[in-house]
């Protein structure tokens, strides 16, 4: 296996090896901390389809995760409630059931994505960073101005949603379904690059007048790529809501949007394992060094500094080389 | 006189004051190499874009196969079959020179939403790939990164692209540059063969293998055509010898 396997090999078994470490200690914040990565990881993935492989500098993506979170708090907290989301001209019930949250996070999160790439894509460059984040904070106002779902103040989903045939408030079954969704997006993000579609998009990256030239819309393939990944990190988004057993417009700010491309950053831009080695630093330095200091972004950003100006493959690239994989 | 494939009628486009294209009607008849040749900054390539897509022209028509294609995008174009190669090598530089190949074939059996099944594992698009590559003979290069290679086998691999693509017509911007003469003078052989299967417009500024090569020659100066003829036609046409073929000396 190659250096770079091993290290992906690594970086895979280490969340389930911390949480099982965790559950032997009987240390479950250690199990919700190793389900954070996951969630925050699977996120990154989302984002890499964009970023990493379509080039897309997306600055918005807390609008998709932040639409998975309410689609996780207006379902739950209508069934808590006992009251329907809508009763003419059909009815529609809240839920508390994973599978349907997730379901619906996806479809809304595609659909957002959709219409937001659909005109974002028309721009490039540091405009399409400007309008990704403009379309963020318009979503980001809208959740504070929005009573019904809580403002400001977010909402709170007093039990934590349900999955059939698991206990979902005992941290290590969340743990596990968090990490077996994070490893079928790793899985499903491999197969897209090496795929048909993988192909053309990367050349997209690399040289958009060239996929033109053999009859591809570069903007065709890009805007499938924004919708597939703003669809993966709407599901993060709603597990997010879930671990937390809250959501508020904070999922939604550009702040959000900055932390999911740090991990990118952080892990190694386009590299599949990229978002689980950056969310997984990133969620360390914020223990290790929030224990220190209340100002510890101080050190993330000089981190962030030193890997862009030393390290652009970030923490896997550095490990790894930066000799890149070729079929 | 057989019907050609690709023709411009009175194609305009100004840059502020300078008129890089400038009243140009040209044609590429099946099974022709039809040379474009022309001092720098005569318009060859404002006028190839024209053709291939991407600038729109200020007045006249682009005609490829009977159909007007003035108002369609270069994807479109592509897809009806106008195989383009840039003067500066359009790769994707991260690719292996097969992967490349690969890209054309997928675009031209337009195969491109499948998301799960490696591309590399599909035979079909290999061999496609492989056989164009062998053809203009890259075949030991395939694994080798783009950005990797040479000027020449850049160039090289630009014709492999445009072969998977199977055109019905090939737009070639100065294929030879860069190639050395021995390049040159086998894909001036391979350029020979190949109008068989499709017309070439060509344009190139290695004189040698337009004068052996083209079937008719369009002289553009200032964004005009100022002659279209055979090589002997243009060899003693005054005007161009004036405007043009006098500093080449020998010709």
């Amino acid at each position: 296996m190659s250096r770079a396997g091993l290290i992906n090999l690594a970086l895979f078994a280490m969340l389930p090896l911390t949480a099982g470490a965790a559950l032997m200690l009987d240390e479950p914040f250690i199990i919700t901390l190793a389900t954070k990565v996951a969630i925050l990881a699977l996120a990154g993935v989302g984002l890499n389809i964009a970023l990493g492989l379509g080039g897309l500098v997306s600055l918005g993506h807390a609008a998709f995760f932040g639409i998975g979170g309410y689609a996780m708090g207006i379902l739950a907290s209508h069934a808590q409630s006992f009251t329907p989301l809508m009763q003419a001209p059909f009815l529609i019930e809240g839920t508390k059931s994973m599978p349907v949250i997730w379901l619906v996070a996806v479809i809304a999160g595609a659909l957002a994505a959709l219409a937001i790439g659909a005109l974002s894509l028309r721009t490039t460059g540091v405009y399409f960073i400007m309008i990704t984040l403009a379309f963020g904070q318009m979503l980001y106002y809208f959740a504070i101005s929005w009573p019904a779902y809580g403002g400001e103040d977010g909402l709170s989903i007093w039990v934590r949603n349900g999955f059939p045939g698991l206990n979902t408030l005992d941290p290590i079954q969340f743990f596990a379904i968090a990490f077996v969704l994070l490893a079928l997006a790793l899985w499903g993000a491999g197969r897209l690059a090496a795929s048909p579609f993988g192909l053309a998009l990367q050349a997209a990256r690399q040289n958009a007048e060239r996929v033109e030239t053999v009859g591809l819309s570069p903007y065709r393939l890009r805007l499938v790529a924004f919708v597939i990944s703003g669809a993966v990190t709407a599901l993060a988004g709603a597990l997010f809501a879930d671990l937390n057993r809250f959501v508020s417009p904070t999922m939604l700010s550009w702040q959000m949007s900055g932390e999911i491309m740090i991990f990118i950053i952080l892990g190694g831009v386009g590299r599949l394992y990229g978002p689980v080695a950056g969310a997984a630093l990133f969620i360390l330095l914020e223990h290790v060094l929030g224990g220190l200091s209340d100002f510890w972004h101080v050190y993330l950003g000089l981190l962030l500094l030193l890997v862009v100006l030393f390290a652009r493959g970030g923490l896997i690239g550095a490990l790894a080389g930066r000799e890149v994989a070729h079929d | 006189m057989t019907e050609p494939l690709l023709r411009t009628e009175n194609l305009q486009k100004s840059f502020g004051a300078l008129r890089a294209t400038d009243d140009v009607s040209l044609d590429l008849r099946p099974g022709e190499i039809h040379a474009l040749i022309g001092p720098n900054g005569a318009g060859k390539s404002t006028l190839i874009k024209q053709i291939a897509g991407g600038l729109a022209p200020d007045a006249g028509r682009v005609v490829f196969d009977g159909q007007d294609v003035t108002a369609l995008s270069t994807v479109a174009r592509a897809r009806a079959g106008l195989g383009r190669t840039f003067q500066i090598s359009a790769l994707a530089m991260e690719y292996t020179v097969l992967q490349n190949a690969m890209l054309g074939a997928l675009g031209q059996a337009g195969s491109v939403w499948r998301f799960f099944r490696p591309v590399m594992g599909d035979s079909a698009l290999r061999l496609r790939a492989e056989q164009a590559l062998e053809r203009v003979g890259l075949e030991t290069l395939v694994t080798q990164r783009t950005a990797e290679l040479s000027h020449g086998q850049r160039r090289l691999l630009e014709v492999a692209v445009a072969l998977t693509l199977r055109p019905r017509a090939f737009l070639m911007d100065e294929p030879m540059a860069g190639l050395g003469t021995d390049g040159s003078q086998t894909l001036t052989a391979f350029l020979d063969d190949l109008r068989r299967e499709a017309p070439i417009l060509l344009v190139e500024h290695d004189m040698d293998a337009v004068f052996a090569l083209a079937d008719r020659i369009s002289v553009l100066v200032y964004g005009r055509i100022i002659a279209t003829g055979t090589a002997a036609e243009i060899r003693a046409n005054k005007e161009v010898r004036e405007a043009y073929l006098g500093e080449e000396a020998g010709v």
